[in-house]
């Protein structure tokens, strides 16, 4: 077995970075990139492959590297999934494939997410992204939302010849990828280059067009569309439910990222949009979204910043290095705390009441079940983020009834991405409820695969 | 881009736009709005439809803030970078004997559809239409060319009764008991005070909500708005709610939230 401990990614200060939006990770050189390709062991029945939503054959592109072959690192990532840049950031490899990796069971896995970033990042840097689309078919494509489910199955599709046409809501392209996550996490031009890609291949995206109201699915159909594939996401927020959500400091963590990452807030006036968030902050839930709320907070010149979670950190469900990052940030984690209620004065939040959690048996969810003590605690802050999940996105079930959702808002699917509209597929969070990027370019790559078969029988 | 194909200055503070926008055009109804950026840091600020055609979209607005300041400064011919819609649910225009529309301000602007749907569905109309002065007062011919009746009100006198709209809303509702629906559009103070009237005769009354918002699809939920201690997004559940049971008063404190930044920007404006 390989004993070679990980080689580590460089990263910013923690203290520099925690006022600035620069990227935190920074990525491998081509020397850590080598000696970390060392480390695997090029199973014969790769698990990690099967760990993938999107099965990139990982084994392959890492003996290119150690063979010094970038380009055919590059092409072997890029033949499965068309956003490796993105994905080598923000997966979560520690329960996919880095979680499946053998050297994982007695050592560390090897690192295949700073891999694959390092083989992404050469390919835009070099513009390796094979644009040429080898047939053109008959058969017009509409995909709703141009975010990571929607991206995957546009190309899918395009490469197959198809034409295909993207819709977009905002009026920027890339969905979470471009209003949720940000900029020290993903840089926003690493998605500009992606998408820049897709128009290349001949993909055709409309911005500031919302499916459901500016066009609808029977509208789309009479257009010319054959086959509509919806990757409408998870934009709906959960509220808490308890009494003060609407006083002013109260963020959902989709309103307070949509003003810093799609709307520039943190550089406002330069921006028309503002922002505003006090001394202090919590910011309620654990995962993902709540850490990148947290870790935006102290961006913009919060001095505390405070993780409210009901459960205990082993419990988090955020990326284990998103974790690392908040707690090095100076992020303070106070576990194993439920809100109770939100105090205000003159409208505006002056504190939130917690009661103290305890963890009781396991859940449906396999996890330990927070149980109330009884005891409370009250935390004096200036703001709230309440990031406690999202659901899908109600618009387009609004107009469109014949499509059956679940009674969450979940759109209802078989196993072949089909909903109850003949020729409307859907795949990704509108599909799932909040889930993870991969996941949903997975979701939206194999729905390209029904949606051919369902267009050649047209 | 979005081509401005014509404008016309109402008064000092409120213009009148025809932007086109067919992806708009294509699907909207009275009750309608639209969200526009008017460059590319621009804020993202909603318009109610004052009307369309198959591939134009008219808004009228006051340039109050800085971002219809700004755009108030743009001219046929120019573009704005963004214009998205319809958004919101259109309004349940249904057959009425008698309806009152209540409109203070720009808010002449989005209750025009409305009030025509009303009109063309077979209801009688009134309408009691409010402003500062008679400078103020926009749209009266546009209104005057369907209404039955038209009562005007104005701070100072200088055109119609002097006064608010609630007075002569009072004194229709508690004389004429055909009327059987009440809208009123336009600052929250006016809807707050025409709901207080409405239901005080007992009428049926809507009104139409304009938090702050930005991406106007349910995503963000900045526009939550509190109706009888449960919370909706004006984005997708209005702009129009019924006007009971709306906490207005936390309307007008959450619309407030960002007072001291839009003064920092508006200073840029003048500075430049």
């Amino acid at each position: 077995m390989n004993k070679t401990p990980r080689t580590k990614m460089p990263e910013q200060d923690p203290i520099k970075r925690s006022s600035n939006f620069l990227e935190v990770a920074l990525g491998y050189g081509i020397e850590e990139a080598k000696k970390e390709a060392l480390r695997c062991i090029d199973c014969k029945n790769p698990k990690c492959v099967m760990a993938c939503p999107v099965s990139v054959k990982i084994p392959e592109f890492i003996k290119h590297i150690l063979n010094d072959d970038m380009d055919g690192a590059f092409d072997k990532i890029y033949e499965d999934n068309i956003l490796p840049s993105i994905c080598g950031r923000v997966c979560p490899q520690e329960s996919q494939c880095e979680g499946a990796c053998i050297l994982g069971i007695k050592g560390e896995p090897v690192s295949i997410g700073a891999l694959e970033r390092f083989v992404g990042d050469y390919g835009m840097k070099e513009n390796k992204a094979d644009t040429t689309v080898k047939t053109n078919k008959e058969g017009k494509v509409a995909v709703v939302g141009s975010g990571p489910a929607g991206l995957a199955n546009a190309a899918s599709l395009r490469r197959k010849g198809y034409q295909v046409t993207v819709f977009e809501a905002l009026h920027e392209y890339g969905g979470v990828l471009t209003y949720g996550i940000p900029e020290f996490r993903l840089p926003k031009d690493i998605v500009k280059n992606e998408i820049k890609n897709l128009q290349e291949m001949g993909v055709e995206f409309i911005k500031n067009a919302i499916v459901g109201k500016s066009v609808t699915i029977d509208q789309l159909k009479e257009d010319g569309y054959q086959a509509i594939f919806v990757g409408s996401g998870a934009g709906l927020p959960s509220s808490l439910g308890i009494p003060g959500e609407n006083y002013n400091g109260v963020y959902f963590a989709n309103e307070f990222l949509t003003r810093v990452n799609l709307m520039r807030s943190n550089v406002f006036p330069n921006s028309a949009t503002p922002i505003k968030t006090g001394n202090k902050v919590a910011v309620i839930g654990g995962g993902n979204v709540a850490m990148d709320a947290a870790r935006t907070a102290k961006r913009i010149g919060a001095k505390e910043v405070m993780i409210i979670y009901r459960r205990d950190q082993a419990s988090l469900p955020a990326r284990l290095e998103e974790i690392h990052h908040a707690i090095d940030e100076g992020i303070e984690m106070n576990l194993l705390y439920n809100p109770v209620e939100i105090f205000g004065e003159n409208y505006e939040v002056t504190s939130i009441k917690c009661e103290r959690m305890e963890l009781g048996d396991k859940d449906s969810s396999g996890r330990r079940r927070p149980m109330p003590t009884g005891e409370y605690k009250t935390f004096d802050v200036d703001s709230v983020i309440v990031s406690i999940g999202q659901k899908p996105n109600p618009i387009l079930k609004q107009s469109t009834k014949d499509l059956n959702t679940h009674d969450w808002g979940g759109i209802i699917t078989d196993q072949t991405h089909k909903t109850s509209i003949e020729g409307v597929f859907a795949g990704g969070d509108a599909v799932t409820g909040a889930a993870t990027v991969i996941l949903a370019m997975g979701a939206g790559k194999d729905a390209a695969e029904s949606m051919d078969e369902y267009l050649k029988n047209q | 881009m979005y081509k401005i194909v014509d404008k016309k200055v109402l008064n000092k503070d409120i213009d009148y736009m025809k932007i086109e926008a067919p992806l708009v055009a294509r699907n909207a109804k009275p009750g309608h709005f639209i969200i526009l950026r008017v460059d590319d840091e621009g804020e993202r600020i909603p318009l109610t439809i004052a009307s369309h055609d198959d591939k134009h979209v008219d808004i009228i607005y006051q340039k109050m803030g800085y971002s219809t300041k700004l755009l108030g400064e743009k001219e046929i011919g120019d573009t704005v970078s963004d214009f998205v819609g319809p958004l919101g649910k259109a309004a349940h225009i249904k057959k009425r004997n008698h309806v009152v529309g209540v409109a203070g301000g720009v808010g002449a602007a989005p209750l025009y559809p409305q009030l025509k749907a009303y009109k063309d569905s077979g209801s009688k109309v009134t309408l009691i239409l409010g402003a500062r002065n008679k400078d103020f007062l926009i749209m009266k011919e546009d209104y005057e060319a369907f209404v039955d009746e038209v009562i005007y009100t104005t701070d100072d006198g200088s055109f119609g009764q002097k006064g608010l709209v609630t007075e002569p809303l009072e004194q229709l509702l508690s004389s004429d008991e055909s009327i059987d629906q009440v809208i009123a559009i336009g600052p929250v103070i006016m809807m707050k005070f025409a709901t207080q009237v409405a239901l005080k005769y007992d009428k049926n009354i809507d009104v139409s909500l304009n938090p702050i918002m930005i991406d106007g699809t349910g995503m963000c939920g900045n526009c939550r708005v509190n109706i009888a201690g449960k919370t909706y997004f004006a984005c997708i559940d209005g702009p129009d709610f019924e006007g009971q049971d709306v906490d207005f008063d936390g309307l007008m404190k959450r619309q407030s939230y960002y007072k001291d930044e839009e003064h920092q920007c508006y200073l840029r404006l003048e500075h430049e």
